[in-house]
């Protein structure tokens, strides 16, 4: 009974989370968006106290439940491990082991060590929830656009507006070899021995299992009704039961309560045990204490300063191939001019998301879970490929820009990297700041009128200037080549209308360097900040 | 041309309004448009269209009996099933044989064409098709487009005419054009025909029989229209090629005040009696795609006949036209019109007025007069301008052009509106872009400021979209 509980909850929480990373929609993180917030390691991260202390609490009363339920890699491996032991025609193929506390302690040290130090990448990588939303942002979600798509394909044929076609793209190659290998270990792992990483290498199993040491419920083994079939050891995916000395540690034992409802003589019972060879108050404080040393330490911190170059963007744009028509003489109807994709720049300041704050503190608080890069529907999150930040999300303006309307990454973000801001609060945090390159200006290497850029800054930070005020002695460059039949093109001599930015206005949204029809290298970019400010 | 009391019609046809052009508009503003629903209006008429029943119109000066349908090679399928002008596919060979074909077979003798459609492959296709029948079953029109400014020079514009000749496999041209003037004004006519002696050479041509009829197709400044019948006695024009349906009868000035309402057009060549070729009867399909109300008041009277139909019974019901243009697509488009003109059945005085009130009801509606033929194309800058323009007049027929966030069906009408727009138009082809170097506008046989609207249309998605409305 308590098992067939536990696997529905653990069956609907994993659903829900696994959707939230699919969801491109944003519905159904309105209602479920605190799933994310309450997974242990994001919750300490966002220094959300009552999270933290309410986990530890359930972990005191009823042991690791969280790990067989609210933990969207637990739950994913024990999916795995299910299906191993129907594969194998084998449900009872597990043996006990003593615990690895070595291995447990020094993987957690080091993650500690991690956060101290403030590499992020390192912690990314070892957080469970946020190697299970890489898993699923990486390789599950583009099977689900795709399942979409198709469904969009079929709508628009049927006239609906149902489904619409969104775009399937590897917003990071590091990040996707990351996420593809972490999902081959993890089935390996759980495939061959069930909960194999929750008790060797996850920092969360190792923290929630000292606790749960403690806990006032446990599975305990009556040694009088035992008749030491061993059912109960071959049974338990934690292999922590050891059967011929009736005993289970604890530290690794995840309630899952397999054992308990498949004990043939009674011997196993999930009881109240309460705490007997240490003072309950004691554990209460030490708890309590030790969530605090963690969040203690964050700001301490400091963010990593170097700027590694964030290279490596790929998904290459839809449109590939010869350089614009613009010089080129219409003489047919019809036809479509083709477009080359816009390639990513590298920015000396990487720009992140508004609602971060800071790189730094973006640096520090982010497990790298993907959720704010899966449900940005601009394209414009990716993960970083830097080194110190690699799997943290980060602005770049190829495929769309922020835009003004839309607060989702600050909505949906669990650790409190991104912030959450209003639509309206949004509209004065700059992020970044805007830079001309006068090189690609199209009202000077065309010839022809412009000001897409000032047309669409959200903040009319760009108003144009005759070239002159601006690059006087530059001419009006190589513009004489457009020559386009009719002769009525605005163009003239020293009066070509070029963008003059107000860095004081400007919010490094990326309109202007996304709608900038400069390509494949637009003629206004965004750089970012280090420390985002209010305009 | 045929019979005189036809003409007193005249009078009575005060109404109808707008638009039109030529071909095969209804296929292609469903494509356009992204293969939404296929239009509602445009639903064959069942059963095989009889043979042998065409109607056929007298040519004045060489006697050609002409089919009132003309078969325009403006929007020839692609392989992919759309028109060939989209871009990326080829067209369909095999499909326009067999349209061909069956419109040869059902009495259509008139093709026209021209060196710039289809991205330049129009003649082509159409020489491989008609080669495969007799040389004296039918007419071949085609055009000098010399719109670039490369091909003004004499030379350059004697070798695009030869060059028809070749891709066309033919030896004469019965129905030769002066393309589209009027739409840079008089200079742009005197730099691409008579500075470079080229309508001189033109009508030499048709004196040494190369041409047996020579006429021009007007958009635009209605000077040059004017100024070249006042020539007539000069140049003899056999025939005149205008815009003419509905919408456009009493309408296109007050769409846009660059053009002339068909009516006057019309009565101009009426009066010297040269035979009007029509282009636009639908108008690049807006007439086959209009507003439900509309769809209904004419199903109400005729409900087995498509919407399209009424635009060209109203187009063959002038004596004086010789042949009604249609750039048909698909198989559906031809049998439509098959059904149509086999024979026409002309409207009489109430159908007229019917016409002339959904005319004026269509005035009503803000849509812009983009007819869908892509003579604005390529945009240097890579936007879709038909396809964006297209997507907000079918919005716009569809009432999916919410006014403010009070309306009772704003959500439905925001959610089709933009996701209608990036299934129509890819995002970066999107208004958006414009840039507003206008160097489209001047192709727009419309008229229609192309910067203007782009820009205006991208203000309405981004209200849609930060819900601003």
């Amino acid at each position: 009974m308590l098992r067939k509980i536990r696997i529905v909850l653990a069956a609907v929480c994993f659903t829900l989370i696994t959707l939230l990373f699919l969801d491109f929609t944003g519905t159904l993180h309105t209602w479920f968006g605190w799933l994310a917030k309450i997974q242990f390691f994001p919750a300490v991260m966002a220094l959300n106290l009552a999270v933290v202390i309410a986990l530890i609490v359930l972990t005191l009363v009823f042991g690791r439940v969280y790990c067989s339920v609210i933990c969207p890699m637990g739950v994913f491996q024990d999916i795995v491990s299910w299906l191993s032991g129907r594969r194998k025609k084998k449900k009872a193929r597990f043996t006990y082991s003593p615990a690895k506390s070595w291995l447990r302690y020094s993987v957690l040290a080091l993650f500690v060590i991690a956060i101290i130090a403030g590499i992020g990448s390192l912690v990314a990588l070892l957080d469970p929830y946020s190697a299970y939303g890489r898993m699923v942002q990486n390789l599950f979600s583009p099977l689900y656009r795709w399942g979409n798509n198709l469904l969009a394909f079929l709508a628009e044929r049927a006239g609906s507006y149902a489904f619409y076609e969104t775009e399937v793209w590897i917003r990071s190659i590091p990040t996707f070899i990351i996420a593809a290998a972490t999902l081959i270990a993890i089935v390996i792992l759980a495939w061959r021995n069930g909960r194999t990483y929750c008790n060797t290498i996850c920092p969360v199993g190792t923290v929630l299992g000292f606790f749960s040491r403690f806990s006032l419920f446990k599975p305990v083994i009556d040694a009088e009704k035992c008749k030491e079939c061993s059912l109960c050891t071959r049974k338990c995916k934690a292999s922590c039961i050891d059967y011929k000395n009736h005993k289970i540690d604890y530290s690794r034992c995840v309630a899952c309560m397999d054992c308990v409802d498949n004990c043939k003589h009674g011997a196993l019972k999930y009881r109240f045990v309460g705490w007997k060879k240490r003072a309950s108050g004691k554990n209460a404080v030490q708890a309590g204490a030790n969530a605090a040393d963690t969040k203690a330490t964050d700001p301490k911190t400091s963010g990593p300063k170097d700027q590694s170059r964030r290279s490596f963007l790929t998904g290459a744009g839809v449109f590939l191939g010869a350089t614009m028509l613009s010089a080129q003489e219409k003489k047919v109807d019809g036809g479509l001019a083709e477009i080359i994709g816009k390639k990513a720049l590298h920015r000396q300041t990487p720009i992140v998301p508004p609602g971060a704050v800071s790189l730094k503190n973006l640096a520090q608080h982010c497990t790298g879970c993907q959720l704010c890069v899966s449900v940005c529907p601009n394209g414009v999150l990716r993960p970083s490929a830097g080194l110190m930040t690699l799997m943290q999300p980060e602005s770049s303006y190829e495929r769309g820009y922020c835009r003004p309307e839309c607060v989702k990454c600050s909505e949906v973000c669990p650790t409190g990297a991104i912030l959450k801001i209003t639509p309206a609060e949004k509209s004065a945090i700059s992020i970044g700041h805007a830079v001309w390159v006068r090189e690609n200006c199209i009202p000077l290497t065309d010839g022809v009128a412009c000001g897409n850029c000032a047309r669409h800054c959200p903040t009319g930070a760009i108003v144009m200037v005759p070239c002159s005020e601006v690059c006087e002695n530059e001419g009006h460059g190589k513009g004489h080549g457009g020559g386009q039949g009719n002769g009525k093109r605005k163009r003239q001599h020293g009066k070509a209308m070029v963008p003059a930015i107000n860095e004081a206005r400007c919010i490094g949204c990326g309109a202007c360097e996304n709608l900038c029809p400069a390509r494949p290298f637009s003629a206004i970019h965004v750089e970012g900040r280090q420390v985002h400010t209010t305009i | 041309m045929k019979n005189g009391n036809d003409k007193t019609m005249m009078d009575r046809r005060e109404f109808l309004k707008r638009l039109g052009a030529g071909t095969a508009a209804v296929s292609t503003a469903a494509l356009a448009i992204g293969c939404g629903p296929r239009n509602k209006g445009d639903n064959p008429v069942q059963g095989e269209p009889p043979a042998g029943k065409m109607t056929y119109r007298t040519n004045p000066t060489t006697g050609d009996r002409v089919s009132l349908l003309g078969f325009g090679m403006m929007r020839l399928p692609s392989v992919g099933g759309r028109s060939a002008r989209e871009g990326v596919e080829e067209i369909d060979q095999e499909m326009v044989n067999s349209m061909v074909d069956y419109a040869l077979e059902h009495g259509v003798n008139y093709f026209d064409t021209s060196p710039a459609y289809c991205q330049g492959k129009s003649e082509r296709a159409t020489g491989i098709a008609l080669k495969r029948h007799p040389r004296d079953k039918y007419f071949i029109a085609t055009k000098l487009s010399n719109f670039a400014k490369s091909t003004w020079s004499r030379e350059a514009s004697i070798e695009m005419y030869r060059n028809s000749f070749k891709e066309l496999q033919v030896d004469y041209i019965d129905y030769m054009l002066l393309h589209g003037i009027g739409m840079g004004g008089m200079k742009e006519f005197e730099q691409r025909y008579i500075d470079n002696g080229m309508l001189d050479f033109l009508l030499e041509e048709r004196k040494a029989g190369r041409i047996r009829n020579l006429g021009f197709s007007y958009h635009g400044d209605v000077e040059v229209f004017d100024t070249m019948l006042a020539r007539h006695d000069l140049y003899k024009w056999d025939f005149v090629q205008i815009q003419l349906n509905y919408l456009d009868w009493k309408y296109a000035k007050q769409i846009n005040p660059r053009n002339t309402d068909a009516e006057y057009l019309y009565g101009e060549l009426a009066k010297r009696g040269i035979p009007a070729v029509i282009m636009e009867p639908l108008l690049g399909g807006r007439l086959s795609n209009v507003p439900d109300n509309i769809v209904k008041m004419f199903k109400e009277r005729e409900p087995e006949k498509s919407v399209a139909s009424w635009a060209f019974r109203f187009a063959g019901t002038f004596p004086d036209i010789l042949t009604v243009l249609s750039g048909m697509t698909r198989m559906e488009h031809l049998q439509d019109n098959l059904h149509t003109y086999c024979p026409l059945d002309p409207l009489d005085e109430e159908e007229l007025a019917l016409l002339q009130q959904a005319a004026a009801m269509m005035m009503e509606f803000d849509t812009i007069p983009c007819n869908d033929c892509k003579y604005c194309m390529p945009c240097p800058y890579g936007l879709d301008i038909p396809a964006i323009l297209l997507h907000y007049n079918k919005c716009i027929n569809e009432g999916n052009i919410p006014a403010s966030r009070q309306d009772p069906n704003y959500r439905k009408a925001r959610r089709a509106f933009l996701v209608g727009y990036d299934r129509s138009v890819p995002k970066l082809r999107q208004a958006a872009h414009c840039i507003g170097c206008n160097q489209c506008s001047p192709h727009c046989p419309q008229g229609i400021f192309i910067p203007k609207e782009m820009q205006r249309i991208d203000e309405y998605v981004e209200k849609l979209k930060q819900e601003i409305l």
